[in-house]
């Protein structure tokens, strides 16, 4: 037996290194969370890493799901060994490809990290709802339920198929598995060839599309014999279980690892027997083993093999004494009578029963029930409750575990204090910012632990729903044993709080064991900090005689020259105080691990680092913990004790950490939530605020206009308003004559701030006695927080600026209206943000808006609380997200339902016109609605017709009143990023535009795939570096704004705030007010262009002023000359654009030849591209559409 | 006539010079300058600190936002294999060495002590025929005295030294109290050549937008009177190579700094404005200034205009300025 390497790596690592060794062609396309295995093996074959045949693979990043399974489709046809990943709507996306690719009978592997499909809401957790969904497809399914078990399942699939001929799903749980990182055996590329029978290879290039010996396939058939043709694969399909199961103990032979198609776990007489498969069934399996050691008698069915199913496999693996089945499912199907693993079992025995083959002294009793859906805990407590049922005279069927049903009461009670982890297993538990470096350490402190010591090492972590300040948690776990435990840990050893705030925010000690050691990064003293604990958490630690560690990480770190970065002082701490192993032997692996991980870094970094350990452990402190609780702070509520109910009592549990808490009557039974819930979480993320100086001030209102989280807002009173006021509020003279005799006030919201001082960059006035002042400033937060705090709640009790005075196409005039868009939870300073929150500005309380998956529809979106809020009147946006590729589509179908209810309206109002009045009709049908004043007269309107309305005793009149509202014009938007625009949903674009119909959609540009991670879309400029374009892109960015233009009749516009935000708002309201289809192309900033965000603005106006992003404005409306060019030639060289960007800039760093020329060219292309615009700009329009007409009903 | 002259030991066929600066980044206008007559080429610095800064850059951009959110736990590719140390320009250095056949000075501005002796030795190995120490130092700080600040200047050089063999010449500012003073204390701890003077550029005010900013501006040949003064002042007196830098432009700045003493002048503002070609028109200048003045070589002119040369070593001295202001009077 060959020898192989021990490696620590997740789930989707362990996928990808096998699919990477054993294909010679593989499609990818991100989606969370398989998206890892895709970049690594883009990143494999730009290393010219060879598979197993010594050749590189070829990577082709597609359009979306569905592209990739085109083009895998092709590529089998033609005879490559081929493969792909994905998840959750991107598998489905996949589904015609597979039905034709099994039908085919062509061998090939799909590695699918399984994730919840969408239903009342996404979610890019774990279950199996994906994979389910694909059965009827006739793909063979094998799942995985370890990391371990997903690289050899990898290769044990493909060695299936290739014989089988019956394409494979390789699917393991997303998140739970591809994202959990443990030690495993790496298979090797000559496992991998011993494995892949080169006959079966031939025999697949054999099969293949050749001109050489030329075949058809795909034919059309008829009713005389689709039928018999379907019936002609059954062959295949019954021979293949057998197949795996060869491949199985070939692979046994090899490695040493046997798996069976179902493995049982327990004891032999076992009665009670539990069915699953997955991640799940480790967790099952480690209960088995604890109850059968206190005596039970039970047992466990591993599934691997779930497609073909077979039945005989199954019994056979079930113990004769078997008296009852819980068969588990990770995935629901509503209105069926069981879900589908529950079905296939109980089908297998009752079809076994009838024939008599069944070898069970009885017909078991056969229960199903749900767990685990979007990666919900699945513990050995429910794995015991589910047990326990099946001792009972009437166990509950259909039931569900791990939640508390107290409307339909099909869950099972669970008693969470019942364990069974073992005390020799290290459980170690770490809060920290997704800033502050925490997982990046603990995945190095695994790998130390892992490498150094024979114990086996497991890493999951927990993210927040936040981009900005996200809180993590990281689970490790380090045993003697191989370690099942697939689930998070609450009876930790050690527990590490990296940041202060989090000791009264969340229940960091909750996770603490008795006894357990517990570091906190405390700003303080160690003598100030243990009065700083609030009580309660003081008398927990207390009780759980908890011994107690603090360092001040980040003056450390400070000192070291590490600015913020606390990640490797508080990993030192965690060696020098966990005993987990030799302290000298850790602290000298760290620094070579340091000196690994940052040698490519610089000299000068590793040597920081280092300096950083040694000076951790000499600012360690013990604290002593007292006999009493004597502190005087208290824990904090999570939101506002004045909060609406929902928000106080459901969403506020969410916020606390306590969801899993939630029984299912607190939550809507569709998915609907109430708007402007952001509000109530004060999440204080901020190290420093902008502190407005009124002296100073012009009151521009930019800094407002360009806030991405709606932090700063302005307002205009009468100074009697002023009333009450707190001492600190601060107040100036409105200038302008609309605000004549008024008083104004730039008001910052402290606690919703993210500090990332894009507000002062924007700011153009400066203090003339200390210029490096500006109108607003950053201060520190911390002795600001309550005062502001104060202001801010006064400052939202003043009066709203009456709408009419504004000039609302002006960026001062804009922002003196609320922003229905407020303190989202996206990256500190985002690029995005902005324009959204400018759209709620203008027309949010008549917005209908359609927002593609992505950046948008999470910040926007994503529990516990939502940005899109209400104005005074109660009205706001109304959001909903559909769809990653279909955004486009989603948005028409507003319109036409919008005009096909206004028509409907209008009919109505038409045949009452005698009983209401001609007047008031003509007036209704005829309203010109172009501006706020007009949809203000227009409601005005409707009130008065529901008035009228409300008299008449007729037949349409009340179905009048309640469709009334559609006389006033909705405002519809498509909202969506460039992956959407230019990729995925580019098709539905292409076809929503050249509908005609009245629609505004908004492209947020960031160039690149944002939410996944900055995989490359067709709108990554040529040069730049991004995941699946590791080498930069070859290729130039989409001139989407010229497809667009091409029809002639929509709208087009090019903005970039940080280069004229007066552009910006100008373009925004033309197409508004466009009775057609309008497409606003936003450039936008990202975190993932490598930049200090809070410079974006002056990254907008580099691209434009490179020429990389012209400004241009494409007016159906202006006739011959539509077009008219905003931005002037280019006058900034691409170098001095991109090479503040990292992600041109570290090309460079990597491939500095590539990078020269590809700068060049893009040099070029900035030229052709403003010369391209430039000659359109004059030229004379093709045969445009009359203009459109201001929207009228 | 013989334009050849001696510069850190190395013998040149002219006293011109290109000097450390964006010409001498590119390997074509290095083939250029040669054609034209250069006599050495003297790269751009190596700037520790740059480097430095770059790799934190990186460091800082690769990991700002990872491992924050569960769809994005980072924004790029992982590159195994990144470029930051010196690489690029000791390939430089190489490539300048195998393109061309006049020697080639590299220049070094360090910021620890271990970058400044760490990279000459790697300088040195790639193959420079020479090095000069470019102490690109700016003395602002109010506990600092001009002893410690020239201390400085003498301990890089000592450790520089101590590092490698090829020559050394030490490219330094004016703002010293007592030039000369330094200069012997560069001479007494290895020095093989000074080069008179660093041009610091000057920041500039923009009152459009009331900021502080760096504001290139190239020299005039004005600006060589300064380093004419010192050279004449210490030519003859010290053991080591003196080369005139800031304010060439001319065939005559030319002549002047090499009477003052120069053994070289370094060239670069020149070069910005009129391009490669300079080189060439102002050795023809020279060449013919010589001649009509029967000159017979560099040599023979060498110091022969410097302090204790001159017919008036006082002038450059403090009578000098007096002498400037009396004649408005």
């Amino acid at each position: 037996m060959q020898t192989r390497q021990k490696v620590m790596v997740d789930g989707n690592q362990a996928a990808a290194h096998v699919a990477y060794l054993a294909n010679e062609v593989i499609a990818i396309y991100p989606i969370t969370p398989s998206s890892p295995m895709g970049e690594w093996a883009d990143q494999w074959a730009v290393e010219g890493r060879p598979n197993a045949w010594g050749t590189i693979p070829n990577i082709a990043e597609m359009q979306s799901e569905g592209g990739a399974a085109g083009a895998v489709h092709g590529a089998l046809q033609t005879g490559s060994l081929t493969t792909t990943f994905t998840a959750s709507q991107g598998l489905l996306l996949m589904i015609p490809n597979m039905y034709k690719i099994a039908g085919e009978l062509t061998p090939a592997v799909f590695h699918v990290a399984a994730r919840t499909v969408a239903t009342h809401a996404l979610s890019i957790f774990g279950d199996h709802s994906d994979v389910m969904a694909c059965r009827a497809t006739g793909w063979g399914m094998l799942c995985a339920g370890s990391v371990q078990e997903t690289m050899d399942f990898a290769l044990i699939s493909t060695a299936a198929s290739l014989e089988s001929r019956i394409p494979f799903l390789h699917f393991f749980d997303g998140f739970r598995t591809s994202h959990e990182i443990m030690r495993i055996e790496q298979l090797t590329a000559e496992d991998v060839r011993t494995m892949l029978a080169l006959e079966h290879i031939q025999a697949h290039r054999q099969r293949a599309l050749d001109p050489n010996r030329p075949v058809l396939r795909g034919t059309a058939q008829n009713p005389d014999v689709f039928f018999q043709a379907r019936e002609a694969c059954n062959g295949y399909y019954d021979r293949c279980p057998a197949i795996v199961e060869s491949a199985m103990a070939r692979f046994a032979e090899l490695t040493g690892r046997q798996y069976r198609l179902f493995d049982y776990i327990g004891a032999p007489d076992a009665e009670r027997v539990v069915i699953m498969m997955g991640s799940g069934a480790e967790t099952a399996h480690e209960t088995v083993d604890a109850l059968n050691a206190a005596g039970e008698k039970v047992g466990l069915i591993k599934v691997r093999l779930y497609r073909p199913f077979s039945a005989a496999h199954l019994l056979a693996a079930l113990p004769e004494t078997t008296r009852s089945i819980a068969v588990l499912d990770r995935t629901k199907e509503p209105g069926a009578d069981g879900e589908p693993l529950y079905k296939d079992v109980q089908n297998a025995l009752i079809e076994a029963y009838s024939s008599n083959t069944l070898k069970t002294k009885q017909l078991p009793r056969v229960i199903g029930g749900r767990y685990g859906l979007s990666s919900k805990e699945f513990t050995p407590a429910m794995v015991k409750s589910v047990f326990d049922e099946l001792s009972t005279q009437q166990p509950k069927n259909h039931f569900t575990v791990g939640i508390n049903d107290d409307v339909t009461h099909r869950s099972l009670n669970f008693d969470p204090a019942w364990t069974t982890e073992d005390s020799d297993v290290f459980n170690a538990v770490f809060f920290g910012l997704g800033s502050d470096g925490t997982v990046g350490a603990n995945k190095n402190s695994i790998k130390i632990i892992g490498d150094v010591t024979e114990r086996y090492a497991q890493g999951y972590f927990v993210y927040d729903s936040k981009k900005s300040g996200s809180v993590t948690v990281s689970h490790l776990r380090f045993g003697p044993r191989e370690i099942r435990s697939t689930y998070q840990i609450d009876r930790a050893n050690f527990v590490g709080c990296h940041q202060w705030l989090f000791i009264e925010r969340y229940d960091v000690l909750g996770r603490a064991a008795i006894g357990a050691t517990v570091l906190i990064n405390s700003p303080y003293s160690p003598e100030d900090t243990w009065n700083r604990i609030p009580r309660s958490v003081q008398q927990e630690m207390i009780d759980k005689k908890i011994k107690l560690f603090v360092i001040d990480a980040l003056t450390v770190a400070r000192d070291c020259g590490l600015g913020g970065r606390i990640n490797t002082i508080m990993q030192t701490c965690f060696f020098g105080i966990s005993d987990i192993m030799p302290r000298d032997e850790a602290i000298a692996r760290i620094k070579k691990s340091i000196e690994k991980s940052y040698s490519a870094k610089g000299a000068e970094i590793v040597q920081q680092n280092c300096a950083a350990v040694d000076a951790s452990i000499a600012n360690l402190h013990e604290i002593k913990l007292p006999a009493k609780a004597d502190g005087a702070r208290t824990v904090p509520l999570p939101v506002a004790g004045d909060a609406p109910g929902f928000v106080r009592d459901v969403l506020g549990s969410m916020i606390a950490g306590r969801g899993d808490e939630l029984p299912v009557s607190a939550l809507p039974v569709d998915g609907t939530f109430p708007t402007a819930t952001a509000k109530w979480e004060k999440r204080s993320i901020a190290a420093e605020i902008p502190v407005w100086d009124p002296e100073v001030c012009i009151q521009c209102g930019k800094c407002a206009f360009v806030c991405p989280h709606a932090s700063i807002r302005l307002k205009a009173y009468d100074g009697t308003a002023l009333d009450g006021a707190p001492e600190t509020f601060k107040s100036i003279k409105a200038r302008g004559k609309e605000f004549d005799g008024m008083m104004m006030t730039v008001q910052v919201a402290p606690e919703d701030c993210t500090g990332c001082g894009i507000c002062v960059e924007a700011c153009p006035a400066k203090n003339k006695s200390e210029a490096r002042l500006k109108a607003i400033n950053m201060a520190p937060q911390a002795p600001l927080r309550e005062t502001e705090r104060d202001c801010y709640s006064f400052f939202e009790t003043l009066p709203e600026v009456d709408r009419n005075l504004l000039k609302v196409d002006s960026v001062k005039g804009s922002q003196y209206i609320d922003p229905l868009f407020e303190f989202s939870g996206a990256c500190s300073g985002c690029g995005e943000t902005p324009y959204v929150k400018l759209v709620s500005q203008l027309f949010g309380d008549r917005a209908l808006i359609a927002n593609a998956t992505g950046c948008s529809s999470i910040y926007g979106g994503n529990l516990p609380t939502t940005p899109w809020a209400v104005d005074r009147n109660g009205r706001g946006p109304a959001w909903c997200n559909s769809l990653f590729e279909d955004n486009a589509e989603f948005g028409l179908g507003y319109r036409l339902s919008v005009d096909k209810q206004t028509e409907q309206a209008r009919e109505w109002l038409q045949s009452l016109k005698t009983e209401v009045g001609e007047g008031l009709v003509t007036d209704i049908l005829d309203a010109n609605q172009a501006d706020a004043a007009d949809i203000e007269n227009q409601r005005a309107r409707v009130a008065e017709l529901r008035a009228k309305l409300g008299n008449l005793d007729h037949p349409v009149a009340a179905q009048l009143s309640a469709a009334a509202d559609a006389f006033v014009n909705k405002s519809i938007w498509i909202i969506g990023g460039d992956g959407w625009a230019y990729d995925i949903g580019f098709g539905g674009l292409d076809h929503v535009l050249a509908s005609g119909k009245n629609v505004n959609v908004l492209v947020l540009d960031t160039e690149v795939y944002s939410n996944t991670g900055g995989q490359c879309s067709k709108s990554t400029p040529r040069a730049a570096v991004a995941k699946f374009a590791a080498a930069g892109k070859p290729l130039g960015k989409k001139d989407l704004p010229s497809i667009a233009m091409s029809y002639g009749h929509v709208y087009v516009a090019t903005v970039a705030m940080g280069a004229s935000d007066n552009q910006t708002i100008r373009a925004f309201i033309e197409a508004e007010s466009y009775n057609g289809p309008s497409l606003i192309i936003a450039y936008s900033h990202c975190i993932a262009h490598g930049i200090n965000m809070r410079t974006g603005l002056d990254m907008q106006k580099r691209a434009v002023d490179s020429g990389h992003f012209p400004l241009l404005r494409f007016d159906p409306r202006r006739g011959e000359q539509p077009l008219q060019l905003d931005s002037k030639a280019p006058r900034l060289p691409f170098k001095e654009f991109a090479y503040r960007q990292n992600r041109f800039k570290m090309l460079t760093k990597s491939q500095p030849q590539r990078a020269a020329q590809l700068i060049r060219d893009s040099q070029q292309d900035a030229r052709d591209r403003f010369e391209h615009y430039e000659r359109m700009s004059k030229q004379q329009t093709v045969e445009a559409e009359p203009a459109g007409q201001p929207a009228t009903v | 006539m013989n334009l050849s002259t001696r510069y850190l030991g190395i013998n040149l066929a002219n006293p011109i010079v290109p000097s450390a600066g964006p010409m001498t980044s590119d390997i074509s206008t290095i083939r250029q300058l040669e054609d034209a007559g250069a006599a050495a080429i003297v790269l751009p610095s190596l700037f520790e600190e740059q480097l430095r800064h770059d790799a934190f850059e990186l460091d800082h951009h690769l990991d700002h936002g990872t491992e924050s959110f569960a769809e994005s736990l980072s924004y790029f590719p992982h590159v195994g294999d990144f470029r930051l140390g010196p690489d690029d320009y000791l390939h430089h250095i190489q490539n300048a060495k195998r393109s061309v056949g006049i020697p080639i000075i590299a220049s070094l501005n360090g910021s620890a002590m271990g970058g400044w002796t760490q990279y000459a030795r790697e300088i040195e190995q790639a193959g420079a025929d020479a090095l000069e120490l470019n102490i690109y130092y700016v003395a602002a700080e109010f506990d600092t005295s001009s002893a410690q600040v020239e201390q400085r200047y003498v301990d890089i050089l000592r450790e520089v030294k101590s590092a490698v063999s090829i020559p050394l010449a030490v490219k330094i500012g004016p703002y010293f109290s007592c030039l000369p003073h330094v200069a012997q204390r560069l001479d007494e701890n290895g020095a093989d050549g000074l080069v008179l003077f660093n041009r610091f550029y000057q920041p500039d005010i923009n009152l459009d937008d009331l900021t502080v900013g760096p504001n290139l501006v190239l020299s005039d040949s004005p600006e060589s009177r300064l380093p004419m003064r010192w050279i004449a002042i210490l030519y003859g007196r010290l053991g080591l190579s003196l080369a005139a830098t800031s304010g060439v432009h001319t065939a005559t700045d030319v002549l002047k700094l090499v009477m003052a003493g120069a053994d070289i002048t370094q060239m670069c503002s020149a070069l910005l404005k009129g391009g490669c070609r300079i080189v060439h028109d102002v050795l023809t200048d020279l060449r013919q200034w010589m001649e009509e003045n029967e000159y017979e070589s560099i040599e023979q002119m060498k110091g022969s205009l410097s302090q204790r040369a001159c017919p008036d070593p006082a002038a450059f001295e403090r009578a000098n300025y007096m002498k400037t202001l009396q004649q408005y009077v």
